[in-house]
C-alpha cells in the first residue's frame, strides 16, 4: 500500500531529474548532427545555471531568467564554434578547453549568488486530472519548463528529418566537402548549429539552478553535461531516443534518493555513483554494436573543415 | 572573398610551434588586466599580487614546486597518450585511485611501519591509477566505448569513492567523526627535499618521469609506434603497429603516473587522507599537456606556470579580496588562446582581398 503511494512521486521526480540532460543532449544532438563534436556542454551548462539564476534573483522574472541563460549559454557556445570552424583549433582539446573556462567562469560570476534561496517554478494544477493516483503528478503536475522540454523532442524531430534547413544540416554533417561543392556555407550552418547547442546547454543548466534545486552552488551539474553527450551516442543521434534515455537517468537519480527510504542500507557515496555508472555501462552496451554506431553516427563528425583547402 | 583568409602553409612552422605558448600567455595577462579593471581592481596591483608577489620568497618558491609536481605526473602520462590519439581525461579519478590505494596502504601498516613502506606506497599508488585507467581501455578495445566519456565518469565514481572511505574505513578511529584519516606515521611521509619549504621526494620523481617520457617519445620504436598512430592511423595499419597495445599501453601508463602523483599527494604535503586532496590537478594536467606541446620539458615549464596560477589565485584572495574562481578562469583562458593562436602553425594570415588567378 504504502510502496504504491510512492509510485506516484517517484514518477513525478524521474521527469523533473531528466528534463537538464533532455534539454542538453538534445542541443548536442543537433550540434553533432551537422558534424561538430562539443564537449564543453557541461561548461555551457554551467555558465546557463550561473547566468539564468542571476538574473531571476536580479530581475525577479523566471523567464528573463531562462532567456538569459539560453543567451549565455549561446555565447559560451561561439568561443567554441569560432575556434573550432574559423581557427580550426582540435574540436576535442576546445571542447574540454570549454568545460574547464565554463566551471572557472560560473564560479567567479556566481560567488555573490552562493546561499541565496529562489522559489522555482509553478507547478501545473488540472483539477481532477493532477489528482489522478500514480501518474496524476508525473504527467499534469510538472512545470512549464519539463513540457517545454518534451515538446522539443518531436520540435527538433520534425526539423532534422521533415525540413529543407533539416536535411542540409545532416547533409553538412556527412559530407562537408560535397555540401560545400553543392554552395552550401559549412561554417555559417556549423555555427547555427553550435550556438542552439549552447542555448539548450544553458535553459539545461538554468533548470537545475532555477527550479530542480533551486539555489546555486559551484560546479552544480555535477557531470549532466557529460551525461548528455553519453546520452547523444546512447540515442543513436535519434531525438525520441534521446528522451527515452533521460528518462532513463532521470529514474536512475531518483532511484539513488529512495532507495535509503526504502529502508536498504547501502553508504550514500556508494549510490550516488550509480548515475555515472550507469552511463558507463549504457554507454558499453550501445557502443560494443560497431555496425550501428558507424550506421548512424555523422560520417564527420569530429572532422575539420576549411573552405579553401 | 573576405578580408582576412588563412592560407595553409606548405610545411608546419617550427617558430609558431614555440611562439604561440609565448602569445597565448600574453594574452591571458592582456585579458586579465581587462578583467581585472572591469572588476573594479587595480589591474597592475592584481597581476602583480597574482603572478609576481606568490614567489618573491623562499616558500613562495617552495610552494611553486609543490603544486607542480602532481601537474607534471599526470601531464607527462596524458600528453604520451595524446600523441597517440587517446583521450584520457580521467587524470583525476586515477590519481584519486592513487591516494586511495597508497593512503590504504599507510594506513593499514600504521605503527608497523619501515624503510619499505615508502616504495610499496608507490606501487600501490601506481597500481591504483593503473587499475582505474584500465577500465576505460578494456572498454574502448573491447566493447568500443568512447574511452573520453568513460575516464571522465570514473572522476566522479572515485571522489565518491575517497568521500565514503574517509567517512567509513579510513576514517581516525580518535578523530571525533571528522571524515578525515590518521595523521601518517613518519616512515609514510615523503622526506622532504628543501629546507624551509614543503618541497619533498615526489619532485624528482617528476623530473623522473620528464626524462622517462622524452626517452619514450623520442629514442624508442613504442615513441615511434605512438607518434605514427596518432599522426596517420591508416599508415600505422599498414606498418601492423599494435594499435591494441599502445592503447593499453598509454592510458596504463598515464594512470600509474596520476596514481604516483595522487601517493604523492597524501604522504607528501597533506600527510593523510582527507576527502579533498587534489583542486583539480587531473584536470588542469589536461591544459599543462597542450601548453607543453605535449612535450615532455615543455610539460615542465607549463606545470609551473599552471602551479603559479594555483598560488596567485590563494596569494590574491588573501592579499586582495579576489575570489579564488579567477585560478579556473585564468586556467581556461589560456587554453583557449592557445587553441586560438595555434592555427598560425599550419596557416597564415593573410589580408586584403585575394585576386583570381591569372
Amino acid at each position: 500500500m504504502n510502496d504504491l503511494a510512492l509510485i506516484g512521486p517517484i514518477l513525478a521526480a524521474m521527469f523533473a531529474a531528466a528534463t537538464p540532460l533532455l534539454f542538453a543532449a538534445l542541443g548536442e544532438l543537433v550540434v553533432e548532427k551537422s558534424g561538430v563534436l562539443n564537449l564543453g556542454v557541461e561548461g555551457m551548462m554551467l555558465v546557463g545555471a550561473v547566468c539564468g539564476f542571476a538574473v531571476t534573483v536580479q530581475t525577479g522574472s523566471a523567464v528573463t531568467g531562462f532567456l538569459a541563460a539560453a543567451f549565455a549559454g549561446a555565447a559560451t557556445s561561439s568561443l567554441f564554434a569560432v575556434l573550432t570552424l574559423f581557427l580550426l583549433a582540435n574540436q576535442v582539446a576546445t571542447g574540454l578547453a570549454l568545460t574547464l573556462f565554463g566551471v572557472g567562469l560560473s564560479a567567479l560570476i556566481g560567488q555573490g549568488f552562493v546561499g541565496i534561496p529562489l522559489e522555482g517554478l509553478p507547478k501545473l494544477y488540472v483539477p481532477g486530472l493532477t489528482d489522478l493516483p500514480v501518474v496524476g503528478q508525473a504527467l499534469f503536475g510538472q512545470d512549464i519548463m519539463v513540457y517545454l522540454a518534451v515538446a522539443a523532442v518531436p520540435l527538433v524531430h520534425l526539423f532534422l528529418y521533415r525540413t529543407r534547413a533539416g536535411l542540409v544540416l545532416r547533409a553538412v554533417g556527412e559530407n562537408h566537402t560535397a555540401a560545400h561543392a553543392l554552395g552550401y556555407k559549412v561554417l555559417r550552418i556549423r555555427f547555427l548549429a553550435v550556438l542552439f547547442g549552447g542555448a539548450m546547454a544553458g535553459l539545461g543548466g538554468a533548470f537545475l539552478s532555477m527550479d530542480y534545486t533551486p539555489m546555486w552552488a559551484e560546479n552544480m551539474t555535477s557531470g549532466r553535461g557529460w551525461i548528455a553527450l553519453a546520452l547523444v551516442v546512447f540515442a543513436t543521434w535519434k531525438p525520441v531516443r534521446a528522451m527515452l534515455g533521460a528518462w532513463l537517468f532521470g529514474g536512475v537519480t531518483i532511484l539513488q534518493l529512495h532507495v535509503q527510504g526504502l529502508g536498504i542500507d547501502v553508504p550514500s557515496q556508494l549510490l550516488s555513483m550509480l548515475p555515472y555508472l550507469a552511463t558507463v555501462l549504457v554507454l558499453v552496451l550501445i557502443s560494443r554494436d560497431v555496425a550501428r554506431i558507424r550506421l548512424n553516427a555523422p560520417a564527420c563528425l569530429g572532422k575539420l573543415f576549411h573552405p579553401d583547402a | 572573398m573576405s578580408f582576412i583568409r588563412l592560407e595553409p602553409r606548405g610545411q608546419a612552422s617550427k617558430t609558431m610551434v614555440y611562439a604561440t605558448p609565448l602569445l597565448a600567455v600574453a594574452l591571458t595577462l592582456l585579458s586579465g588586466f581587462i578583467l581585472f579593471l572591469a572588476m573594479g581592481f587595480d589591474p597592475l596591483k592584481a597581476l602583480y599580487s597574482f603572478f609576481v608577489a606568490p614567489v618573491t620568497s623562499v616558500r613562495g618558491l617552495g610552494e611553486l614546486v609543490v603544486k607542480a609536481t602532481p601537474l607534471v605526473l599526470c601531464a607527462v602520462g596524458l600528453a604520451i597518450g595524446f600523441r597517440a590519439n587517446v583521450w584520457n581525461i580521467g587524470a583525476e579519478g586515477q590519481l584519486t585511485l592513487g591516494a586511495i590505494t597508497g593512503g590504504g596502504l599507510a594506513l593499514a601498516f600504521y605503527g608497523e611501519g619501515g624503510w619499505w613502506l615508502l616504495p610499496l606506497m608507490v606501487i600501490g599508488g601506481a597500481i591504483g591509477g593503473a587499475v582505474w585507467a584500465a577500465v576505460p581501455a578494456y572498454l574502448r578495445l573491447r566493447f568500443n566505448a568512447s574511452e573520453i566519456l568513460t575516464s571522465l565518469m570514473l572522476n566522479y565514481v572515485a571522489l565518491l569513492l575517497l568521500n565514503y572511505l574517509v567517512h567509513g574505513p579510513y576514517r581516525d578511529p580518535d578523530g571525533f567523526a571528522f571524515p578525515e584519516s590518521r595523521l601518517f606515521e613518519a616512515d609514510a611521509v615523503l622526506p622532504i627535499l628543501w629546507s624551509g619549504t614543503r618541497v619533498h621526494l615526489g619532485a624528482l620523481f617528476a623530473l623522473a618521469a620528464v626524462a622517462g617520457g622524452w626517452l619514450l617519445i623520442a629514442r624508442t620504436f613504442i615513441g615511434f609506434q605512438i607518434k605514427v598512430i596518432g599522426l596517420t592511423p591508416a599508415a600505422a595499419g599498414y606498418a601492423g603497429f599494435d594499435q591494441k597495445r599502445i592503447v593499453w599501453l598509454t592510458l596504463l601508463l598515464s594512470g600509474a603516473l596520476a596514481g604516483i602523483a595522487g601517493m604523492g599527494e597524501i604522504a607528501g604535503p597533506i600527510g593523510q587522507v582527507t576527502a579533498s586532496i587534489s583542486p583539480g590537478y587531473g584536470y588542469t594536467a589536461i591544459i599543462v599537456a597542450f601548453l607543453g606541446r605535449l612535450h615532455p620539458v615543455g610539460i615542465l615549464l607549463a606545470a609551473l606556470l599552471m602551479a603559479l596560477s594555483f598560488i596567485g589565485g590563494e596569494a590574491a584572495q588573501i592579499a586582495m579580496g579576489l575570489p579564488k574562481a579567477i585560478t579556473g578562469v585564468f586556467q581556461g583562458m589560456l587554453l583557449f588562446f592557445l587553441l586560438a593562436s595555434d592555427v598560425l602553425i599550419r596557416y597564415r594570415v593573410r589580408f586584403g582581398v585575394r585576386r583570381a588567378a591569372a
